[in-house]
Formats: structure tokens, C-alpha cells, sequence
């Protein structure tokens, strides 16, 4: 018996099941993400960002998460492992990581589209045979109680409910825009209209009744010529289909942090006096993997404000507005603002840092300048993992050290 | 080190911390932020290989069994072996209880069944960090019957005025040990910390039992004195052991300088602890925080100066934290004014209070008090 059924005693935590997708490339990332799927992406000085759809699987009572990957996954892995952190290492369920797999006899198959990666996992899903399948995916920063959009779903009768957020209008484009009737039932769902007539975008949040989504994802998948999305794809044809859908309107703070920008932005959002999304709420806490470093010291020459800043680091200069990850070591006379650092990275004397986000592990020595001359400063990203030797001078982002020695070249010259 | 198991004997005077131990044992007291004492001694264990760990309580347990859980933090929830908590039998006459030895005994099974060869006993409220393996190195280059641990003091120092002494010779062989302290002019402070062979340990506690004996230091050492090899190990790391508050006050303290911290946080391994999840400290405008340490989930508005933070402290504006120890979720209030103080757990600090202790007597605010 492989596909033999588990848990099937404990209907409670049992009636719903959540399917995370974490297999996102996150292109406009940059080299943030060469290494690492975008949910492995660090954020907030401790976390990565999958750390929040997972920690809210768990504050919402599912204990059964099936982790999709395929890009990159060696961090994401390693990060997650059994569990642990988020009290997903469960004799029923918990968290299994799934990555695509081959067929006997058959050529392996990369997961095509969303619905696909779901589809290639049925087995894994009716080994649980859940009422509900949650669909939610890793690369969004966001708290939300998935057990209120259950509930919903459950009253409604619907067949699914898409949970939607209330976006600027001016935005509406860049999302997939949900029309509604006076229920919340969906109408019409548009993919990035050009003239949005609804300001309430879809979150990529998804509740299904699991024999309804089986049965479009069976005929989804025998259409050829679909790009086997839940978006494009299994969404419209359900609507088509005249499913029961509905819209669960969430007002908390909800954020893609699809570019390098915005990733930016949702780390500096953090250092407001009351921020959006609130990091310190016992009652919702976002579990992540510790690094069991000792606390943060604060040297006597140390000016920090402003800032968020983690276990392990060794503050002897003067950080203002920026978000410092573990075990960051900052020299006497730096000055860093603006800026996100991430974990281990080790900053020499007399550095400035402006707006800039460097990479895990990398070393700034003595005297370095990372600030950019433009009139309006894009954000400088720093590989991890790199060696900036002293006095360097450094105005845009380094991807390589071949990078730095062009524009040490260019200094010289000038 | 597979052939060793570790002994954390947690059984002592816990009056001697005053307000700090009214409900916890000294293992738990926390130390540097976000430690409880017994991390230093379950750390090194671990980091030097040792996977088999008895801790030996004996009252006032809830905290430290709440703290130590399976084990999880140390690597210690294991199928074979790991971490064994083991409270005292129920069945003390009311006064009967006169020592560790007894307590090793009502639980001599466990070193029966244990299958390592070797013990190592140590205390819990010692503050160090110490790779085991030179130590039983030693202790069989040696060919000792117990290894001693000890450090040897420059100068006189208060904090180990109250610390037990012993004469070491000059091939490493224990000459003298002293029960109470006062009696030997040595500057070699002894450390709880003994490596055994399993059966002399267990011949001790059996032997022991039948005498009425009961202290595994006055009887189970010192008394064999003459009959066993004894050799001492010289521990040179940094070495703290806490057995007053004004002891525990001056040894927090110590982990501002950066040498002290660097090395006893970080060398020869980690110091693991309990995790709690929370995210990083934030640091508001007005935030000015000078030689600390400080965990994480604290939110700083005001000054904070030589002082050590616990996790999820709030200091609020204008509040000024100076020399003091500011436990687990303590709230310091706007304008409020702390200097030489140690305040435990949950403490709230109204506003525009000042608390100030002596330099020498820290004033203590206990566990939850409204201030």
C-alpha cells in the first residue's frame, strides 16, 4: 500500500491541507536570486520569506504543508528540513517537500505551471484526502488566519474562494483583479487589466474543495494547450464552469515582493514607528530557523537608530534606518544607512554604506565607500560572499569581483 | 566522547541567590540575556560529544524542566541515549533529605543501564565553556581515579571568596581539598566538575549509601582522599561560579568586556538555549545604546548603558538603563531611571521611577513586580 491514507482519524486538523508553492525563480531579483528560490529570499533581519506562509499554516492550525520546489531548492531545504521551527515535524503530516519527479516510463516533467505542480502531486494530496486543499504560495509577506477564510468558504458553500486585497487603483493593473457580485461571489476575473474595473487584486491565496479542484485539474490537464496556471487557467474555467467562487476580502498588510525594490521597501516599512505588518505580536509569531547566536553587543562608540538589528552582531559604528540579519560586524566609524545587511556580513573601519542591500557573508574592509553618485540612487546590491578590499569605492551593483575591478579602473583613471 | 556521560547535578543551596531563586532553581536563574545558567555546563557536554546527559533536580524544577523541554536545543531528544531529567523520589521524610549522593541513589539505575564507561559530574551554576575532551585526555594520560577541575586565581578575588580551594602538586596530583571554604591558603578555586570511571562512581553512591553518607564533595571525595588517585585539571577559560547575587551581579557585568564575551558566548563552541522565536531588536530615534548586550524582541526608545537585556524587553522614552540586568519582558517605563539594579522577569517600571542600587549591592526587583 504506497498510496495508503494517513490520518485519517483526526478529521479536525485533517479537513484541510495546504499546498505551498515555493518554486518561484523570482527573476527581477537579481543576483539575490542566483543561489535561492525567491522564497528563500532573507528578510526583515531574520527571516526568509517563506517563514511567513509557513508560520501562518501553523498559527492557523494546518499541520499538513506540501512544499513545492524546483528552482534552486538546496537553501530552501536546508532551511526548512523537517520542520522543526514551525512545529511541522508531525507523525501525521507536517512538512513534506516535493520537488518534481520521474514517472516510470515516462521522461521527468518539470512542474509546467502552478496548477501542474499540483496536479503532478494528486497522490500526495489524496494520501491525506483532505475536504480542503489550501493554495497558497511561498513568495508573499503576509499574517493571515487561514481557519476565518475556512470558515468563510465552509458558510458560503463555495467551491472556492480566492482571497483579495484592496489595491491602489493605479496599481490594479499589475494584479489579477476579482469582480464581484453584492455576495462576494466572484463574476469575473480579470489576469493585469488595462482598465481595471475592480480594485480588489487576488492574493494568490486559494481554498479548493478538493474534488472539485481534482476534477479541473484532471481536465486542465488533458487541454494541451493550457499554460496549466491556476490563474490563467484553472480559475477562468472554473468561472466559465459556473463554480461557486468567492472573494474573501483580507485588510492586513500583504506585500510581493517581486523586485529588488520592493524588497527594499517592505524591509524599511518594518523600521516605521507602527508598522503594517507587526513582527512582535505574540500571538502570531513568525517562527524561522535560529541561529542560537549570543545577543547582540553594542560597543561604546555604537549610534543605532532607527533599525532593526539581530543576534550575533557586533555594532561598533553608526547604523541609521537600515535592517541588520545575525551575526553582522560593523567597525568604529562606519556609517550605514538606508541599507539592508545580511547575515555574517563583516564591515570593516570608516565604511560608508547608502541604500544598499549586501549579500550574506560578504566582507567590506577598512575604508570602502558603497554609495552611489546618481541624483536619484538606485539601491546597490552586493553579492554574498565577496571580498571588497580597502578603499574600494563602489557605485553600483557588484555581481562579481570582475565588477569591482572595472570600476576601480574607472576611479583610477579619474 | 561516546564513552562518557554527563552528570548535571542541579541539587544545591538555591538561598544563597536570595529573590532570584524564590522560584526557580539556580540552573534556570538566566545569565547573559538570553541563557539560563545550566546552558554553559549542557553546552560544552554536548559540544564536546557527549550525548548522554542525567540532570539530577531537586526542588523548584518547573522552570528548568519547562527550559530544558526534550532537549531539542542541545541536540539531545534522541532515540539512543540523550537528555534524561530526573526529579527527586517523592518519598524524602520531611528533612531527610541531606545530600546529592542520596539522590544519585535513588536513581542508580540510570547509570546502571547507561552503557558509557565514564562519567562526568558537574554543577549547574557554573559559568564556563570548556571542551571535555582535553579534560578526559588528561584524565586517562593520567591514569586517575577522579579528575578535579580547577582554576587558578591571580589575585584574590570577592567573587570566589566563597568558593571551595584546593593544593594541586606539581605532577598535576590533588594534595588537598577543602569542604567549607577558609581552610586552605590556595589560589586553586575548585570547580564542580569531576571525571570518573562509571563504577567508581556508582561504588561511591552504593558505599556512601550504606554509611550514611550523603555529599558527594565531604564524602565521596574528600574522604577518599588518600585512597584514590587524584589528579586536577587546570581549566584557563573564563570561569564564573555564581553563588550570591553580588557574585552573579559582577559576573554578568564581566560579559561587557568584549574579551570575556568573545570567548565564553563563542569559544571552543556555541552556547545553546532555549529558542523563542522572537524577531530582532528594534532601535527607535531616540534609542542611544552604549556597551551592552542586548537579545532579541526588545523595542529600545531611550538610553541604555553597560547593561545586559533579556528578550522582548521595552524601554521606553527618556528611560536611562545603566549597569543593571533587565530580565525576560520587562517594562521600563517613560523617564524611569535604573542603575545598578537586576530586575527580574515581567517587571514593570512605571513612569519616572528611579531604582538605584549600590555598585557593590545591586538593589533586586523580583519576578512580576509592579514598580
Amino acid at each position: 500500500m504506497i498510496f495508503r491514507k494517513v490520518g485519517e482519524e483526526d478529521m479536525t486538523s485533517r479537513k484541510c491541507m495546504a499546498m505551498l508553492l515555493a518554486g518561484g525563480a523570482g527573476k527581477r531579483l537579481g543576483i539575490l536570486t542566483r543561489d535561492m528560490a525567491k522564497p528563500a529570499v532573507p528578510f526583515g533581519g531574520k527571516f526568509r520569506i517563506i517563514d511567513f506562509t509557513l508560520s501562518n499554516c501553523t498559527n492557523s492550525g494546518i499541520y499538513a504543508v506540501g512544499v513545492l520546489t524546483q528552482y534552486q531548492p538546496l537553501i530552501l531545504n536546508s532551511h526548512i528540513g523537517t520542520g522543526i521551527p514551525w512545529d511541522l515535524d508531525r507523525k501525521n503530516g507536517g512538512v513534506s517537500i516535493l520537488p518534481p519527479y520521474v514517472l516510470k516510463g515516462e521522461k521527468g516533467k518539470w512542474y509546467k505551471g502552478t496548477a501542474n505542480a499540483i496536479f503532478q502531486n494528486i497522490y500526495f494530496i489524496e494520501r491525506y484526502n483532505p475536504e480542503y486543499v489550501l493554495v497558497i504560495s511561498g513568495d508573499h509577506i503576509y499574517k493571515m488566519d487561514y481557519s476565518l477564510m475556512m470558515e468563510f468558504h465552509e458558510e458560503k458553500g463555495a467551491d472556492v474562494t480566492i482571497a483579495v486585497i484592496e489595491v491602489p487603483w493605479g496599481e490594479a493593473s499589475r494584479f489579477g483583479i476579482m469582480n464581484t457580485g453584492e455576495n462576494g461571489s466572484v463574476i469575473e476575473f480579470e489576469e493585469k487589466p488595462s482598465k481595471p474595473r475592480s480594485n480588489m487584486a487576488s492574493m494568490g491565496v486559494y481554498i479548493f474543495c478538493w474534488s472539485t479542484l481534482k476534477k479541473y485539474l484532471y481536465k486542465d490537464d488533458d487541454n494541451s494547450k493550457s499554460s496549466n496556471d491556476f490563474g490563467k487557467d484553472i480559475i477562468p474555467m472554473m468561472l466559465k464552469e459556473k463554480c461557486r467562487m468567492f472573494a474573501y476580502p483580507f485588510d492586513g498588510y500583504w506585500k510581493d515582493v517581486g523586485t529588488i525594490e520592493s524588497l527594499w521597501e517592505a524591509n524599511m516599512d518594518l523600521l516605521s514607528d507602527d508598522p503594517a505588518l507587526d513582527l512582535y505580536d505574540r500571538n502570531w509569531r513568525i517562527y524561522s530557523v535560529n541561529s542560537n547566536l549570543p545577543p547582540h553587543f553594542m560597543g561604546a562608540s555604537a549610534h543605532v537608530h532607527r533599525s532593526m538589528v539581530n543576534e550575533g552582531c557586533m555594532i561598533f559604528g553608526t547604523i541609521h534606518h537600515s535592517v541588520l540579519f545575525t551575526g553582522v560586524h560593523v567597525g568604529e566609524g562606519s556609517d550605514i544607512r538606508d541599507s539592508i545587511i545580511m547575515s555574517n556580513v563583516k564591515i570593516g573601519r570608516n565604511v560608508k554604506i547608502k541604500k544598499a542591500i549586501i549579500g550574506e557573508g560578504a566582507i567590506i574592509e577598512d575604508n570602502c565607500q558603497i554609495v552611489s553618485d546618481a541624483k536619484k540612487p538606485e539601491i546597490i546590491l552586493l553579492k554574498g560572499d565577496i571580498t571588497i578590499p580597502v578603499n574600494s569605492v563602489v557605485k553600483s551593483t557588484i555581481v562579481s569581483i570582475r565588477d569591482l575591478q572595472v570600476s576601480g579602473e574607472e576611479q583610477n583613471m579619474a | 566522547m561516546k564513552n562518557v556521560m554527563g552528570i548535571i547535578n542541579v541539587s544545591r543551596r538555591d538561598e544563597l541567590l536570595r529573590d532570584l531563586t524564590s522560584l526557580r532553581c539556580i540552573a534556570s536563574v538566566p545569565f547573559g540575556g538570553r541563557y539560563r545558567l545550566i546552558d554553559f555546563v549542557l553546552s560544552s557536554m554536548v559540544n564536546s560529544g557527549i550525548y548522554n546527559v542525567g540532570v539530577f533536580t531537586l526542588n523548584k524544577y518547573r522552570s528548568l524542566m519547562d527550559h530544558l523541554g526534550f532537549g531539542k536545543e542541545w541536540d539531545l531528544n534522541r532515540k539512543r541515549d540523550g537528555l534524561f531529567i530526573l526529579p527527586p523520589p517523592i518519598h524524602y521524610p520531611l528533612g531527610y533529605y541531606r545530600g546529592d549522593l542520596q539522590n544519585f541513589f535513588s536513581h542508580i539505575d540510570y547509570f546502571h543501564r547507561s552503557k558509557q564507561e565514564y562519567v562526568i559530574i558537574t554543577g549547574s551554576n557554573i559559568v564556563c565553556n570548556i571542551n571535555f575532551n582535553e579534560a578526559f585526555r588528561f584524565h586517562q594520560e593520567t591514569e586517575a581515579d577522579i579528575t578535579v577541575f580547577y582554576k587558578e586565581i591571580e589575585r584574590e578575588e570577592e567573587v570566589f571568596a566563597q568558593c571551595r580551594r584546593i593544593e594541586v602538586g606539581e605532577n598535576s596530583r590533588v594534595l588537598d581539598m577543602e569542604d567549607k571554604p577558609g581552610r586552605l591558603n590556595s589560589n586553586k578555586v575548585l570547580i564542580e566538575i569531576f571525571i570518573m570511571k562509571k563504577s567508581l562512581f556508582i561504588k561511591i553512591i552504593e558505599d556512601s549509601n550504606k554509611l550514611e553518607y550523603a555529599n558527594l564533595i565531604r564524602d565521596g571525595l574528600i574522604r577518599n582522599m588518600n585512597r584514590l588517585n587524584m589528579y586536577g585539571f587546570h581549566y584557563t577559560g573564563y570561569l564564573g561560579i555564581i553563588n550570591s547575587v553580588t557574585n552573579y551581579f559582577k559576573h554578568s557585568m564581566d560579559l561587557l568586556k568584549r574579551e570575556v564575551w568573545q570567548e565564553l558566548f563563542y569559544k571552543p563552541g556555541l552556547i545553546y538555549t532555549k529558542v523563542k522565536d522572537e524577531p530582532p531588536t528594534k532601535y527607535l530615534d531616540l534609542a542611544r545604546v552604549t556597551n551592552s548586550l542586548i537579545s532579541n524582541g526588545c523595542l529600545i526608545e531611550g538610553r541604555v548603558e553597560n547593561s545586559i537585556l533579556s528578550r522582548g524587553v521595552k524601554v521606553h522614552q527618556g528611560a536611562y538603563i545603566k549597569n543593571s540586568i533587565v530580565m525576560q519582558r520587562d517594562v521600563i517605563g517613560k523617564n524611569a531611571i535604573i542603575e545598578n539594579t537586576i530586575l527580574d522577569k515581567e517587571v514593570f517600571v512605571s513612569e519616572g521611577k528611579e531604582l538605584i542600587g549600590d555598585t557593590k549591592q545591586p538593589l533586586l526587583m523580583s519576578k512580576k513586580s509592579m514598580i
